[in-house]
């Protein structure tokens, strides 16, 4: 025993890893085995108790209940939608207005955010107060009770469609919703949509040769006014050569409420105006500190050169700050996305309420549940995706 | 290793746990409310009438008579009730995961539920049928004239899809706001955002004489849509229980068919009439072949009292009729088995 031992110490490190729990290696394995099995073993005691609660009780489980006729009505839908359509259309008008939402709510959410965040630090004691005041504010209240609020400032406020607000010719304002003309559907439009893709393209290639201009010779281009001009020239040109074939189809009050033009529901204005105003708090904050990452000399150098401060806000450090800020932006926009589902409050009819009544007509609980899950973590990595690939772009490239 | 030693623990505790909820599975839920000694009972908590807490918090109502029936008839005392109150999308997953023993909430008898998602009913205790509502200020005076309208309508029920059917069969169209909690609902219904609500017309009623300001101001239209049967529901295929709970609701028809109420009852004790010997117990086993004691329906009359009561006290000061809820002797679809 002695010389065995003596001859342990003596051979050190030791050449093998014994098969004993006193090797860290092996523990590590072995733990790792175990908690792996252990997981597994969960999720299959639970995908089975689950199947076999459900044989038991004569729950009919698969998606087959999709192609059935849905035979309820939704309010409000990016697409035709009638109650003999399936589940499935159902599922996909959820989809489409959760999308409507969050995309619009991220945009707007986003412009609103990044004034806020600039008007704290701005050097107008008024302007600054009011926007950290707005901050604190919206942010240290539950966002779903800032969406009863707005629902019920929007329906309580208004009157109903018989004693509308005319704001102007064929733009009416009631509790049920913001009612405006619409053109009526002709054959240019869709020439004028790609006269409008032609415009962007064209003046993507105008700024990239403005810059190059620049660039060599330093001469200036006015970029911003030749692509509203491309963007929006062509496709008025477009209409103008068709002779301008524009009929409006005008909201009139018919019986319970106006038919004709298109119209934003209460619903929609309310979950809107709750995301967009509860969101921008938070992204104020993340822009501001955004802009107090970037060091103080930046500021100064290009002062130094002469620079206008909105200009040097504009040029020198919003770019250095997008390095910090858009990495907790990506959540923030992930938090929109998720956040919408709180439509159901407040009768907006988005991907969870659809699903909801879907599930609670066919009973397909678990499918259900998955669905919504597939689709939210389908959008949130989508997001992800493209802010990781943005934030790769606007990094710093080190040379 | 004491990690080790916790992760094992942790599984076998689960592990144990979800064989628990098995063997749970296979015991009648007659035996496990027994153990317990309470009936969980699932009712609505916001219709007045049917199954709500009163300014004192004590729960009132038809459907809440339905599980205080059942309560007296097994344990001898109908307070021995506890209440959980369900949205209407709540209801099934609460009654199916065993979260209540006993659904009594204004719910729908359909083949899709007592098929598809395992549910049985056990009896009717109210019929209903869905009508709409409207401000007089409107002027409509059928559902007709209700091109157009937007209507108010919770989630997860029976009345959605009435609805959509309606509207279709008559070829007019209607916007719907679906919101899920029935204040919520009815609120934004007085807030204008909504034409029209709908729901069951006890429903309708309940709101207009306890929710609105003003009840006067608000019309509900004569047509009746739809058929409405409501009823208890236990969970499929636990019959013992299942008999338990559907007898109780027969012995208060059985009482108001025999003219036993609350107040009279002892005095029935000696009653000649062999009908009114076995319901209260005197002779016949009926008791014990339900796993009950014999004086069950005894129990059940002199505490809650028979359907007549029961409906007088939660249902007329609503404004609704007996109608089509009175006895078939009386002209109406209330009729139990005999009891023998």
């Amino acid at each position: 025993m002695a010389t065995n031992l003596q001859a342990t110490v003596r051979r050190r490190p030791p050449p093998t890893h014994r098969l004993s729990l006193n090797d860290p290696v092996v523990r590590a394995v072995i733990y790792q085995i175990v908690v792996v099995g252990g997981v597994l073993l969960l999720a299959w005691y639970l995908i089975h108790n689950t199947l076999a609660n459900l044989e038991t009780r004569k729950i009919a489980t698969g998606f087959a209940f999709l192609q059935r006729e849905a035979g309820f009505a939704i309010g409000e839908s990016l697409i035709e939608f009638a109650p003999a359509d399936t589940y499935l259309k159902a599922l996909i008008v959820g989809v489409l207005n959760t999308l409507r939402v969050a995309v619009v709510g991220i945009v707007l959410a986003t412009i609103l955010g990044t004034f806020l965040g600039i008007a704290r630090l701005s050097r107008n004691w008024l302007l600054a107060k009011a926007a950290s005041v707005y901050v604190e504010f919206m942010r240290n209240i539950p966002l779903l009770l800032q969406l009863f609020f707005w629902y019920v400032v929007i329906t309580e406020s208004l009157s109903g469609p018989r004693e509308a607000v005319n704001l102007m010719p064929g733009v009416y304002l009631s509790n049920r919703g913001f009612r405006f003309p619409t053109p009526v559907d002709h054959p240019v439009f869709s020439y004028m949509f790609v006269a409008l893709l032609l415009g962007v393209v064209a003046s993507i290639f105008v700024s990239r040769w403005a810059k190059r201009r620049q660039e060599a010779t330093g001469a200036q281009f006015p970029t911003i006014s030749a692509s509203i001009g491309l963007v929006l020239g062509l496709p008025l040109l477009v209409f103008l050569l068709a002779g301008a074939p524009l009929t409006m189809d005008w909201p009139t009050l018919r019986g319970f409420n106006f038919v004709g033009g298109a119209s934003l529901t209460p619903e929609f204005v309310a979950l809107l105006v709750g995301l967009v105003t509860y969101t921008a708090a938070f992204i104020a904050e993340i822009v501001r500190s955004g802009i107090l990452a970037v060091s103080k000399g930046q500021w100064e150098a290009a002062g130094a050169l002469g620079l206008r401060r909105s200009l040097i806000l504009r040029n020198v450090v919003l770019p250095q700050a997008m390095r910090v800020i858009v990495p907790p932006m990506t959540s923030q926009y992930l938090n929109i996305t998720k956040n919408s589902s709180l439509a159901v409050a407040i009768g907006y009819p988005d991907l969870v309420s659809i699903a909801n009544t879907t599930l609670n007509q066919t009973w397909q609980a678990i499918e259900g549940i998955a669905l919504i899950m597939a689709v939210y973590l389908t959008v949130s990595l989508s997001i992800s995706a493209f802010m990781n690939w943005y934030n790769k772009h606007i990094a710093l490239v080190e040379r | 290793m004491k990690k080790f030693i916790g992760l094992a623990a942790g599984a076998a505790v689960a592990l144990v746990a979800g064989a628990g909820a098995v063997q749970a599975q296979g015991q009648s839920t007659l035996d496990a409310v027994k153990a317990k000694g309470f009936v969980q009972c699932g009712a609505n908590g916001s219709v007045v009438g049917f199954g709500a807490p009163d300014s004192k918090g004590e729960w009132k109502g038809l459907d809440v008579d339905v599980c205080r029936a059942v309560a007296a008839a097994i344990f001898g005392d109908a307070s021995k009730v506890r209440y959980t109150p369900l949205t209407a999308q709540q209801r099934f997953t609460a009654i199916q995961s065993g979260e209540v023993d006993l659904l009594v909430r204004n719910t729908t008898w359909t083949l899709q539920r007592d098929t598809a998602l395992g549910l049985d009913f056990v009896g009717v205790n109210f019929y209903d049928g869905q009508g709409f509502m409207v401000p007089k200020k409107l002027g409509v005076k059928s559902a007709k004239e209700l091109g157009g309208a937007t209507v108010c309508v919770q989630p997860g029920t029976t009345t959605e899809l009435n609805l959509a059917d309606y509207f279709r069969a008559n070829k007019i169209d209607f916007k719907p706001v679906v919101i899920e909690k029935l204040e919520e609902n009815v609120a934004v219904y007085l807030a204008g955002r909504c034409d029209v609500f709908t729901t069951d017309v006890s429903g309708l009623a309940s709101v207009r004489s306890t929710q609105l300001p003003v009840p006067a101001d608000h019309l509900i239209l004569p047509e009746v849509i739809s058929k409405e049967p409501l009823g208890p529901a236990v969970r499929h295929g636990d019959n013992r229980w299942g008999d338990v709970v559907r007898w109780s609701f027969f012995a208060m028809l059985e009482a108001e068919e025999y003219g036993l109420t609350s107040k009279n009852i002892d005095e029935h004790m000696n009653s000649p009439n062999p009908g009114i010997q076995r319901f209260v117990g005197l002779t016949g086993d009926y008791g014990k072949m339900l796993g009950l004691d014999n004086k069950w329906s005894y129990n059940i009359i002199k505490q809650v009292g028979n359907y007549a009561e029961s409906y007088e006290r939660n249902v007329v000061p609503l404004g609704i009729e007996r109608g089509i809820n009175k006895l078939w002797k009386d002209g109406g679809l209330m009729y139990a088995p005999p009891l023998r």
